[in-house]
């Protein structure tokens, strides 16, 4: 697009959104970095290294992890069959993959902490038949986070496969190919970029999360206490340091992973370029 | 092969998303129609949903001027850090929402910066509506940018310019060129961001201080009565959210195939 002259409204419309930007957005953001700052760097060491800081990072970013796996695979079928086959109800369907969108983090913390409580219907069925327990308990942190997760994986993998060109596959087939060897060889490597943007999508919110974690979680320290609660518990001792540390912490991994995203769409982007 | 896939994607749907939906129903309901209407007209839930309302009323207009502002100037003019500013416009998606809560804390907080000058002239923002309010507008920030400026790139100006060459002012060209071509994605970026506005839990709940009555929004509302052991009223509220999360649902459904159908 070239440079346009007669176009009006350049200088009122960036100076605003610069404006706002700097109001809403990088000042107080940046007041993390400067709180930190006035940490000294072995305060700093000695927060983040705590044994139960330690245990929280690595409940969040394995349950994360586990969750967005689990996610990833399930969230594949499902654009699969959305893409793939027709049924009643899809349309129906369709919609509803963007309930976690929508519904607000907390209903979905206590819906989910009813249903797999010890008592609730599916948490008494799992103790029952596999003495298996979901709710207060790591596992049950990662059900509500691939419940938040579902949405990233089906709706970056979904236009994917749907521009999918469908003639790759009848070349191979017509060459001889298995249909294992058609998804192998080439339907997953062309879907893959996509998946691991959905992955990787989800993993990054779900490390975050808050809301439909807490209610499910126990949050006993050490064993299902996430970081964004810990953060909170520092906060509710008014122990500021160690909340800004962390949170400082969790930041920067955030943005790294923002940049790895980035730099994946771009890979992808280039390589759709070159079919 | 195709059935047992289908059998697995919709099991999947109806355990993870169908069986929470009945479930916010049924334990509403648990004790009855008055019950559940009871709680909901109870003085705490009603001011509950008059804060998110009024929240929801500030930040989303505010938001939206924002992210047409933003879009026009992004996508109507080339200029230096271009594309910085648009990834700084996303910034807070990548922020978990207690982190977002937190900064707020630090700035307007006791020990915060504006602190000591806030007590001093007596302004409560942290454990206050505003904190609510600011925290929200920063949490929703993106949403109507992010769905305006891919759509205006993608369009071109060159009706625009026509207009203008024709002799129309800006805002003329604005409202009957501009704005007809981007309405339902800019309605589709206003629904994203009231659902937020509306359903945010973790940022607001790290500013608000939890007063009943007072700075409970409807999501803290829910909490308050579940850790409370008091589960119709959790899920009486739970289900206000959950109605709003459908008509949500139900509106985004119709604005991407208006979106669809514009582009035919």
């Amino acid at each position: 697009m070239s440079q346009s002259r007669i176009m009006p409204g350049f200088r009122p419309a960036l100076g605003f959104t610069l404006f706002y930007l700097g109001l809403v957005v990088l000042i107080p953001l940046s007041t993390l970095i400067f709180k930190s700052l006035q940490l000294g760097w072995q305060d700093y060491v000695n927060i983040i290294t705590h044994n139960r800081v330690l245990a929280a990072f690595r409940v969040s970013f394995v349950t994360a992890l586990v969750a967005a796996a689990i996610a990833s695979f399930f969230g594949f079928i499902i654009a699969w069959v959305f893409t793939r086959y027709s049924f009643t109800g899809k349309k129906l369907m369709d919609a509803l993959i963007d309930l976690p969108f929508a519904l607000p983090t907390a209903v979905a913390g206590i819906v989910l902490a009813t249903i797999f409580q010890p008592s609730g219907i599916l948490g008494k069925f799992l103790i029952d038949s596999f003495n298996l327990r979901i709710a207060y308990t790591p596992s049950g942190i990662v059900v509500a986070l691939i419940f938040i997760s579902i949405p990233f994986v089906v709706r970056t993998v979904e236009p994917v496969l749907q521009e999918f060109d469908s003639r790759m596959e009848e070349a191979a087939s017509s060459l001889g190919a298995t249909r294992l060897q058609v998804f192998t060889k080439i339907i997953f490597p062309n879907i893959f970029p996509a998946l691991l943007t959905g992955f990787a999508l989800a993993f990054a919110r779900g490390v975050g999360e808050y809301g439909s974690v807490i209610f499910i979680a126990g949050n006993i320290p050490y064993i299902s206490e996430i970081v964004p609660l810990l953060i909170v518990t520092k906060l509710e001792q008014y122990e500021y340091a160690g909340a800004t540390a962390i949170a400082l912490t969790m930041l920067v991994i955030s943005f790294a992973l923002l940049l790895f995203i980035n730099l994946l769409q771009m890979w992808i982007r280039k390589r759709s370029g070159q079919l | 092969m195709r059935w047992s896939l289908t059998a697995i994607a919709l099991a999947f749907i109806a355990l993870f998303l169908c069986l929470p939906l009945l479930l916010i129903i049924t334990a509403a309901f648990a004790k009855g129609w008055s019950a559940y209407w009871s709680e909901l007209t109870d003085h705490d839930t009603l001011s509950a949903i008059k804060l998110t309302l009024l929240t929801a009323l500030i930040t989303v207009p505010l938001n939206t001027v924002f992210g047409i502002a933003a879009a026009w100037a992004i996508t109507r003019f080339e200029f230096i850090g271009k594309s910085l500013l648009t990834t700084l416009i996303d910034l807070p998606f990548s922020v978990s929402p207690v982190i977002s809560g937190l900064i707020f804390v630090l700035l307007f907080g006791k020990q915060g910066w504006f602190g000591d000058w806030l007590y001093a002239h007596d302004i409560k923002i942290i454990f206050a509506v505003p904190g609510i309010v600011i925290v929200t507008l920063f949490i929703t920030f993106p949403f109507v940018a992010r769905e305006l400026i891919p759509l205006m790139q993608e369009m071109g100006n060159e009706e625009e310019e026509a207009a203008l060459s024709l002799g129309a002012s800006g805002w003329k060209t604005f409202l009957f060129i501009t704005l007809p071509n981007i309405k339902w994605a800019l309605l589709y970026g206003i629904l994203l961001c009231n659902a937020r506005a509306m359903g945010e839990f973790g940022a607001v709940s790290v500013v608000s201080g939890h007063i009943r009555g007072l700075t409970n929004t409807l999501p803290l509302h829910v909490e308050v009565s579940y850790n409370e052991y008091n589960s119709v009223a959790a899920f009486a509220s739970a289900s206000i959210l959950a109605g709003l999360a459908i008509v949500t649902l139900i509106l985004k459904s119709f604005l991407e195939w208006q979106q669809a159908h514009d582009r035919a």
